[in-house]
């Protein structure tokens, strides 16, 4: 069985974004790009389900610009068997994303697409719901634990009530929550490894992908800020200002 | 014609509050009707409370044993069909309407709009990126239904009470797919206030320490009648079930009350409580960034402060 695992490059998390002076979009020159950490986490648990056998191969897909080479390295050093690179200048969002995927499946023939639950630059959280409705398949979305046995998948899900269980035929998709793994770190030895993994490099219209239906995108604003408050200087006054208040 | 299709989140045969949220949002699209689906096994009691909602046109109901459990699989399809005639498509932006809105979205080859904080015409939307770092104008394309998901904490609750709404039968006869299924749902008891909905709410980050420690957590949240909310690091360390995980990547809320214990700031903390009425920090570090967005700030050990505050609340 194949394991397709999603692989976005996204402004690090650790980056104070910027929105640009005249509302065009957010500064991004000279910026720190990581991978997407849920997609650290989707790779990871891939490895995971490998190392426990039964899984031939793991495969990274990022569909992204032509500098993403260096990005899919790292999922390479990671562990990765290949990397697909889906070559394209603009800007995917979640409904294009999903619908290349697709094509990639229908040419791979996965038995496991593990995706982000969301993307933390876009934050929209649609590509794995959207692809497993294209796909007419199974979506287990925000899992934090799952098990794969006898073409089954059990996922244990992190739902606003609790954690939900559900089982699905494979092949499914699966969308990884924080807590499903803590991803292992890139070691150097395999950094050199990963330079001698295959890239396989598609253009994006080659995949007969329809791109023209994508939210048009006509403002970025900074958020209001919160000002600054007071401080008080112990317990005492902190309950007399929220009594004033009519807080407590 | 515009038209808006709210899809009803309920749980235990009771509608969740943030049905009501999304219906504000539908209200502020100004259609010419707002409909209501139920999908349940049994609709009866969840379509009552549904049908008093003002501003709810018609609530329809989609009843079959299939609807028991909120799976996107087998919800998305009825949806998708009962969604033709709508201009919107709208769910709250909780786990149950992220899970299945996606879904629908795609079913009917469409974009969707995520976590609509405000609408500034029929089709278009603002939202925040970025963990609440940027906020963008969105335009969808008016030749489609828009599907979208409503940032419940952008939005208030549509009143209840006065409305009463017929409630009406679909006859969705779809076949429906099999090959996802329910095995149980594994609910935190809890008996404080929920979470996304309640006006006050503390919240215990890594500096409570551990999970016995939380219960000063507990106890002073019930001692105010507040729920109780976590940051992400309290929740990774296993002090608290992860339905309380307040952020970029948990809950948004916005209660009247926040009060954030033991917790730095980071930005994907801050993007969940941003609309928070008054924002109380208690925190041992000065310099913490919590601190630059708090209303109140209360420098010391959070050990000696609660009790202190226990004593001074009375
Ligand atoms: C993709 C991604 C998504 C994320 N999503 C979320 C999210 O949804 N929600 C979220 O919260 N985080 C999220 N995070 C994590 C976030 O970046 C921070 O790591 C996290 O919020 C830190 O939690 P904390 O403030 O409890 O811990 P810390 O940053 O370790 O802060 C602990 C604080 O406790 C104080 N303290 C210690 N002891 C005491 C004491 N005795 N009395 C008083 N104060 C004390 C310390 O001074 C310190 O300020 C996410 C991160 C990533 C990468
Ligand atoms: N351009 C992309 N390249 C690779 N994976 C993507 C891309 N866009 C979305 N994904 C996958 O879809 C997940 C959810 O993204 P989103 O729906 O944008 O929040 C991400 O975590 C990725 O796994």
């Amino acid at each position: 069985m194949k394991i397709l695992v999603g692989y976005k490059r996204v402004v690090d998390y650790n980056v104070r974004i910027q929105v640009k002076p005249d509302g065009t979009g957010v500064v991004t020159d000279g910026v720190k790009l990581s991978a997407n950490p849920f997609d650290d986490i989707a790779l990871e648990e891939a490895l995971r389900l490998k190392e426990r056998g039964g899984i031939e191969e793991v495969v990274v897909v990022g569909i992204g610009p032509a500098d993403l080479t260096a990005h899919l390295r790292n999922g390479l050093a990671m562990g990765a068997n290949r990397a697909i690179h889906v070559v394209t200048a603009e800007a995917v969002q979640p409904l294009t994303a999903a619908r290349a995927f697709l094509k990639l499946i229908e040419k791979e023939q996965p038995g496991l697409v593990i995706l982000g639950k969301q993307a933390i630059d876009d934050d929209a959280s649609q590509t794995g719901q959207m692809l497993a409705g294209l796909w007419d398949r199974p979506q287990a979305t925000f899992a934090s634990k799952v098990e794969v046995a006898d073409g089954k998948v059990t996922v244990t899900r992190e739902v606003d009530a609790g954690l939900e269980i559900i089982e699905a035929e494979l092949p499914a998709v699966i969308t990884t929550d924080l807590r499903l793994n803590e991803p292992r770190f890139i070691k150097l030895p395999d950094i050199m490894k990963a330079k001698a993994k295959p890239i396989d490099t598609i253009e994006f219209s080659s995949l007969g992908v329809d791109a023209h239906d994508q939210l048009k995108i006509t403002n970025y604003a900074a958020p209001t800020k919160r000002s600054k408050g007071v401080m008080v200087k112990d317990a005492a006054e902190l309950v007399a200002v929220l009594k004033q208040k009519g807080l407590l | 014609m515009s038209k808006v299709l709210v899809i009803a989140e309920h749980l235990g045969g009771k509608l969740n509050p943030s049905t009501a949220r999304a219906v504000s949002a539908a209200v502020a699209v100004k259609p010419d009707a707002i409909d209501v689906i139920v999908l349940c096994d049994s609709v009866d009691a969840i379509a009552a409370e549904a049908a008093k909602i003002e501003g709810v046109s018609r609530v329809l109901t989609a009843a079959r044993a299939e609807n028991a459990h909120p799976l996107a699989t087998v919800l998305a399809p009825q949806i998708a069909k009962a969604a033709a005639g709508y201009s919107h498509v709208f769910a709250p932006s909780t786990t149950f309407g992220k899970d299945v809105a996606p879904r629908v979205a795609a079913l009917l080859g469409v974009a969707q709009v995520s976590d609509i904080m405000s609408i500034d015409g029929s089709h278009t939307f603002k939202r925040p990126i970025y963990a609440g770092n940027a906020i963008i104008t969105v335009q969808a394309d008016p030749a489609h239904a828009v599907v979208a998901t409503v940032r419940t904490a952008s939005w208030a609750a549509a009143a209840s009470g006065a409305n009463n709404a017929p409630i009406e039968p679909l006859s969705l006869d779809i076949a429906v797919p099999t090959h996802t299924r329910f095995v149980e749902l594994l609910q935190g008891k809890n008996d404080r206030p929920d979470l996304q909905s309640a006006s006050k709410v503390v919240s215990g980050g890594r500096g409570v320490g551990s999970k016995e420690n939380f219960e000063v957590i507990y106890r002073f949240a019930d001692k105010i009648g507040a729920a109780v909310g976590a940051s992400r690091a309290a929740v990774d360390a296993g002090y608290v079930p992860n339905e309380l995980q307040v952020g970029q990547t948990g809950k948004i809320i916005a209660p009247e009350l926040y009060i954030a214990i033991g917790i730095s700031g980071a930005i994907q903390h801050l993007t969940g409580i941003k609309d928070a009425g008054t924002i109380v920090a208690i925190n041992k570090d000065g310099e913490a960034p919590i601190f630059e967005v708090a209303d109140i700030g209360l420098v010391g050990d959070l050990f000696k402060l609660i009790p202190e505050l226990e004593q001074a609340i009375g």
